[in-house]
Order: C-alpha cells, then structure tokens, then sequence
C-alpha cells in the first residue's frame, strides 16, 4: 500500500505489536505525531521530559521482555533523550527509539533544531540509523526491532527527516530481512559445553556467577534447575537479582563492590568460576590480578566481546545462555551434588562470620530496615525500581526478590533520575503489580516532573525517598576516601516533597517513625494513587561491606561488630 | 609483560554512508591505536575493504576484532600474520636534485619518476611498508619537498 513515512511509522509499530509508546512531540517529529492522533492500535503515553521517556521505555522493557519504544523531536528533544540511549546500552536493555530530524534539505545547513542525531547516538546505542528516502522505512523499522531484541540486546535509534515522513512511498512489512552481515550466534558448541561439564565435574569447590544476560534470555528457569542439580552455590551480579529466589539455599548473595562478604570470599576462594551471562564488571571484578586467582573460568555469553575481555576464559562458549544451559542439563554426566556438600558448608560458614546486616543503633531509621521493611509487607508482589545511591545499593543487598524481572535499576551507567519514570513504564507494563521506586533525596529531583505524567495516566508508583539529606554515595566515599571534606554534598536545603507530590495532584507522607512508615506504605497502596514517601533516615549510613575501588575481594571493609 | 605489536586488519563492509565512521569511532572510543587506514569498495559488489594498521597487545588485537564483528554493517574481519602487503608513496623534489640517482632509487623500490614540470619532480614507488620506510630515510639527503604515503594495503596469502 501506498502511504507516508509517518502513517509507515504508525503501521510498523502495530505490526511489530507494540501497545504502549512513551514521547515528547516536536517540530520535526509531528507529522508522526498526526497520526498518532489518528490511530487507536497502540497507548502513548505524554512523559515530561524526553529522557524520561527513554527510561520509562526501559523500565517497560525490563519488566514485560518486549522491546521499549520512545518517540522524541530533533535537536535539544533529541539531546535529552540520550542519557537514556547510553543507560539502556550499558545495560543491554532492547528500545526503539525514534527522533525527528530536520528535512533533508536542511541537514548540514545548522537548520533550526538541528544536530548530528546519529552522530551523537553511535556510540551509545546498538546501532542506528538515518533514514533518507521513505522507500527504506519498513525495513529499517523492521531491522531496528529486530536488532534491537536479538543477540546481545541493546537500543536502536532512527532518525527520520521531516519530509521523509511526509513522502509517499510503498509500504510492505511482510518483506524478509536480509540482514547477512548480523547473525548473533544461539547456539553454544556442543564439545566445548561437554568440556565446560567435564570440567565442573572435576571441581572442588565451583561457583555459578550469575549476571544479567540470564534474565535477558529468560533462562531463570533453567537455571534455577541448574543450580539445583547440580548443587553449586552460586552468586550474583547487581544485575541479575531475581534470578535466584532470595531463599534459595544455594544462592549466597549479590558480589562485587557492595557484595557480602561470603558472596566475595567465595568467589575468592573458588577453583572453577561457571559464569552464565555475566561480563565482569570492574565493580564486581575488584582487583582483576587478584580476582578468582586460583580459578578456571568457563565463560557462557552472547556477545563473543564479552568474553576474555577482562577475565581469560578456559571454556568459553558463544550462545543463547538458555540454550546453553539446556544442553549442560542434558549433559549433567558424573556431576555428584553431594561432592559440593563440604564446599557449600564453607561458605556457609563465610556467611555466618559476616553475613549482610546492620545495627540499629540510632533514634533515626536505619534505611536499610526501610527496604526490609517494603519486602516483608509486599515481597513478591511488588516490582522494584531504584534510583542511584546508597538507597540502590541497600535494595539490591536486602530487598527479598523472588523473581526475574523484579528488579529494575540502572547498573552500568549509574543514572540518577532513573528510577522514578523507569517505574511508570513498569506500572504500565504491569499493571498488576505495586510499582515501588526505592529513590533518594538527590536522585529524584532528577526526574520529578514526572510526578504530572504518572498523575495524568493513573500509574501510581510509590516513590519511598529514604531522605539522609546528602549525596549519600558520594559522601560516603568523601568520609572514608577524602578524609570527611563534603564537599558539595550536603542537601540539607530541600524541598517540602509532601507538598511537591500534592503540587502535581499526588499524595504525600512524611514518615520519622517506623509505624508511620508501615501506615504510609499501607495507606499508599490501598489508595493506589502516585505518592511520595519521604522517610528520614540515618544521616551517615554506609553501605557496607565494601571493596574500596581498585581493592581485592578478599579485602573488605566490614560492619563494625557489636555487641548484642 | 605485555607487548604492543603491530597488526594489520582487514575489514570487510557494507557500503553505506556512515560506516566508515562508525569504524574509526570504535577506535576512537576504545583508546585503540590506528597507524593507518585505507578503503575502497571493492569492484562488482555492494562491499568494501578496509585495510587497518594498528598495534596493541594480543588482548587488545583480538577485542578490536571482536568489536569490529559486532558492528551491524561488518560482514568480515580478517587478522592474519601470513599476508602480502604493499604501500605506495609519493615524493616531490626539486628539479636541481640529482634526478638519475633518485630515479634509480625508485626503481629499487617499485616506482619511477611519475611528473616533472619546471621546478619538481615526482616519483611513486609501492613496496611493503618497512621497504617504503627506508626509501624515505635514503631519499632524505635529495630535499624532498613533499612526501605523501598511502598507508598500507594487504591480501592474506
Ligand atoms: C553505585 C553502583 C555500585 C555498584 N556496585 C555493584 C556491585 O557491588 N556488584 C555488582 O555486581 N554490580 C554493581 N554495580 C553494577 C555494575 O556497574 C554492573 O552494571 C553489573 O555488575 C553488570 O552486571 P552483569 O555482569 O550481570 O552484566 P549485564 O550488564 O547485565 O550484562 C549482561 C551480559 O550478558 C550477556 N548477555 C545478554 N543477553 C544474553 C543472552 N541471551 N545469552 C547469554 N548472554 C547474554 C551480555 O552480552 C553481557 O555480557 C554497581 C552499580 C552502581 C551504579
Ligand atoms: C546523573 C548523575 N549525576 C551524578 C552521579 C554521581 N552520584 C552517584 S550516587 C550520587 C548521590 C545520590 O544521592 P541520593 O539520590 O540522595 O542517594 P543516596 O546515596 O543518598 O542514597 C551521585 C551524585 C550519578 N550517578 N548520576
Ligand atoms: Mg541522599
């Protein structure tokens, strides 16, 4: 049939079974914007900033499997949209991104809102592309969801002239992809997994390092099986929470910087580390000489870059970490869980010495027992978003997850103002679920506009600030690395956020005591409407243990034991 | 320790507008060295060949290659040691050099005295780069002028 480039746009999009958008219109972007109008196929929902449009698309993403889509202007639309192109990329989260460019006339002329769009979007994203004639449309729009969601997935952005979404051309979706030089590897090497089984079978003492990609694949299941039958503890990244029932006997906990000591001291002391979709991460890594030192390392990842990047892999594999896993279990051989039995002793043994916790020794709330707190009055019914911080880190330590796809934060990039529109996209993908962002003081001025659009659409996110009235992260590095100058980092200037969420047409609580908290929470959820939490907590928290940057894992700075 | 060595990478693409610098980024952005680089699209094709000189260690040589890989428009990526390689260069003298001794010194190298005009003369040669190299130090003593390399083209064997 013969149509526009922006009706092409909207065809695509309904093809492809997307139901929800997340956009900022614009000059260059509104003849797209026209037919959104028209069309009843798919939900768009109005952000109030584009960045945030990027990042509720990535919450939607990481919670329902689907690729995210966003939809954003040229020129400074466009500018705002790309600290959420570089998140969703360090954290292989699959969008579709689509911007609005000035008509090819105008390109290269410094044209009213123009800027390099794919200039500036190549290194952050998967790949991109810059449509110049409306012919191409479907099948860039078909390339751009299928690269987006394939192999190791990660945002495709295109960006489309105003008069190509103007132009009349054939629009055909059916057409095949020819896509000859993208042909991501699934399926791992058969020999070499025998290898790899063959291997785990001779080890004393091996450790599943569970990362992100598991959850990418949607392997949990197996897994989970796999961890099972075998009987090896495992550990996980800040990534792939969930992945593991937090009571999971063999699941020791998350490793790395902010890792437990036993999750740390295990990976220490391991001979054969079996990572599944993990990338080794400096913050997990610490010290790379020192890392895992006495180990074999069997390496199963996608993305054929990932492996030996960091860490030499003596067997690794190339592939779909499901189907991968699905082979091992097929090929379990002489694998004797009851060989492991000692090895999950010492570790257990690890955790008892210093297992993750903390002492509530002050008048204020420990916020850690604020994130306790949430997972034991909504557990598994809630789906979890973080801002970045101390509070982050702390959800990730103590939130009980029992689910992949619960848990959703911006690890590689780090992103504050993450948080709260990455939970409206949650809200929207999952309705269902209480959608709670753990956020902090510094973080969620970063995004609070939002409070109109989660408002204005209904998707009621509980935002609970655990409010130290600092840049807590960096303060915390300022007390034990910079010899308590805090510099810039005090926030004891701050708004009234019960009065900011009521502003917006939101509810408000400000919460000094425990049983505020539980009444807040519980009022929250039952009113089901946006809110703010703003529970003061323990000013000078760390986060601990922690590996001091560029330290060994063996080397932890602990919670000072006390006396009961 | 580790050893930074010269490799040298040919990368087969789509020829399309932006992969050229969808290649120097990586480099770029990576902190990965290039010495030179050359491309052409390669005839009766929709490809073209890229031919990359850059040095690092073996880690390093191979994530590059990884990471050219995973680049959309990138079909293939060869890094071999066993290859011909050649170079061209083109120098510009002075007419008042002495043009016999530097026209037996190109044909040592593959070349010829390619221009001459009033006050120049140019040459070309085209040999292997470490051969091109020491053309130029022995050509240093005639004045030359203007000196341009090609940077180096190579097919595995
Ligand atoms: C303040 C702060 C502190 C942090 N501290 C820690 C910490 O203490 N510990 C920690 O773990 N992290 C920490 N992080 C997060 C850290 O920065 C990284 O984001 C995280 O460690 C990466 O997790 P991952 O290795 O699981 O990789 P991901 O980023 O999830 O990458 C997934 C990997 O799996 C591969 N993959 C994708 N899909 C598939 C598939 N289908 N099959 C197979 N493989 C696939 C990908 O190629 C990639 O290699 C912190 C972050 C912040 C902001
Ligand atoms: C956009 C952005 N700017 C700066 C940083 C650096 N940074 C990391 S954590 C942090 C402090 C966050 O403060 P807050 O949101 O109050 O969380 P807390 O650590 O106090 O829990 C800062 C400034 C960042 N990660 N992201
Ligand atoms: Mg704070």
């Amino acid at each position: 049939m013969q149509i526009n480039g922006a009706q092409m746009v909207i065809e695509a999009l309904i093809a492809e079974g997307v139901n929800t958008v997340f956009g900022y219109p614009g000059g260059a972007i509104m003849n797209v914007y026209d037919e959104i109008y028209k069309q009843d196929g798919f939900k768009h929902i109005l952000t109030r900033h584009e960045q945030a449009a990027i990042h509720a698309a990535e919450g939607y993403s990481k919670v329902s499997g689907k690729v995210g889509v966003a939809m954003i202007t040229s020129g400074p639309g466009f500018t705002n949209a790309v600290t959420g192109l570089a998140d969703a990329y360090m954290d292989s989260i699959p969008l579709v991104v689509i911007s609005g460019q000035v008509p090819m006339s105008l390109i290269g002329t410094d044209g009213f809102q123009e800027i390099d769009a794919i200039g500036i979007s190549r290194p952050c994203t998967k790949h991109n592309y810059l449509v110049t004639d409306a012919k191409d449309l479907p099948r860039v729009l078909k390339e751009a969801f299928h690269i987006a969601a394939t192999g190791r997935p990660g945002p495709v952005h295109v960006d489309i002239p105003k008069d190509v979404t103007a132009q009349i051309a054939e629009f055909d979706y059916s057409v095949e992809l020819e896509l000859e030089t993208y042909k991501p590897n699934v399926k791992g090497n058969l020999r070499q997994i025998k290898k790899a089984m063959e291997a785990i079978s001779k080890a004393k003492r091996p450790l599943f390092y569970l990362g992100g990609g598991i959850i990418n694949a949607n392997a949990a299941d197996e897994v989970r099986e796999l961890v099972h039958k075998t009987g090896i503890p495992a550990v996980e990244t800040f990534m792939a929470r969930g992945v593991l029932s937090h009571d999971d006997k063999y699941l020791i906990s998350m490793l790395g910087m902010h890792g437990s000591y036993a999750a740390n001291m295990a990976m220490s002391e391991t001979d054969l580390v079996i990572g599944l979709g993990a990338r080794f991460d400096d913050r997990v890594t610490g010290k790379l000489s020192e890392f895992a030192k006495n180990a074999d390392v069997i390496h199963v990842d996608i993305d054929p870059a990932s492996i030996s990047k960091l860490v030499n892999a003596d067997y690794p594999i190339v592939g779909d970490v499901k189907n991968v896993v699905n082979d091992m279990l097929d090929n379990l051989g002489n694998i004797k869980s009851e060989s492991y039995i000692p090895w999950n002793d010492t570790v257990n043994q690890f955790d008892e010495l210093h297992p993750l916790a903390y002492h509530e020794d002050t008048d204020r709330i420990k916020p850690q027992w604020v994130i306790e707190r949430v997972g034991q009055l909504l557990g598994d019914d809630a789906n979890i978003s973080t801002d970045v911080g101390q509070h982050q880190m702390w959800a990730a330590q103590f939130y009980p997850f029992s689910r992949p796809r619960q848990w959703i934060s911006s690890g590689g990039l780090g992103t504050m103002g993450f948080g709260f529109p990455a939970a409206i996209g949650v809200k929207a993908a999952a309705p269902d679920k209480v959608s709670i962002n753990f956020t902090g003081d510094g973080s969620i001025l970063m995004n609070c506009q939002e409070l109109m659009t989660a408002v204005e659409k209904k998707l009621p996110v509980i935002n609970i600030i655990l409010n130290n009235n600092y840049l807590g992260m960096v303060r915390q590095w300022q007390t034990l690395f910079y010899d308590k100058r805090h510099s810039e980092t005090d926030l004891s200037v701050q708004p009234d956020f019960v009065k900011l969420s009521e502003a917006f047409g939101g509810i408000g609580y400000r919460v000094t005591t425990k049983e505020e908290f539980d009444a807040a929470l519980k009022d929250a959820v039952e009113k089901n409407v946006v809110a703010f939490i703003d529970v003061v907590v323990e000013r000078l928290e760390n986060v601990m243990p922690m590996v001091p940057s560029g330290g060994s894992l063996f080397n932890m700075m602990l919670l000072e034991k006390k006396e009961k | 320790m580790e050893v930074n060595e010269r490799r040298v990478i040919s990368v087969i693409v789509v020829n399309e507008s932006s992969v050229l610098s969808r290649i120097t980024n990586l480099f770029s952005g990576r902190g990965y060295n290039i010495t030179s680089l050359t491309v052409a699209p390669i005839p009766d094709s929709k490809y073209s060949r890229l031919t990359i000189v850059t040095s690092g260690s073996v880690k390093v040589i191979e994530q590059i290659t990884k990471q050219l890989h995973k680049l959309i428009p990138v079909l293939k990526v060869y890094e071999h040691a066993d290859l011909v390689e050649k170079e061209m260069a083109m120098v510009k003298f002075p007419v008042s050099e002495n043009i016999a001794d530097i026209s037996t010194l190109c044909e040592a190298y593959n070349g010829k005295i390619v221009n001459v005009s009033d006050n120049v003369i140019i040459t070309m040669v085209a040999d292997e780069p470490k051969r091109i190299e020491n053309y130029l130090q022995l050509i240093s003593r005639y004045n030359p002028k203007e000196i341009v390399r090609s940077g180096a083209v190579a097919l595995e064997r």
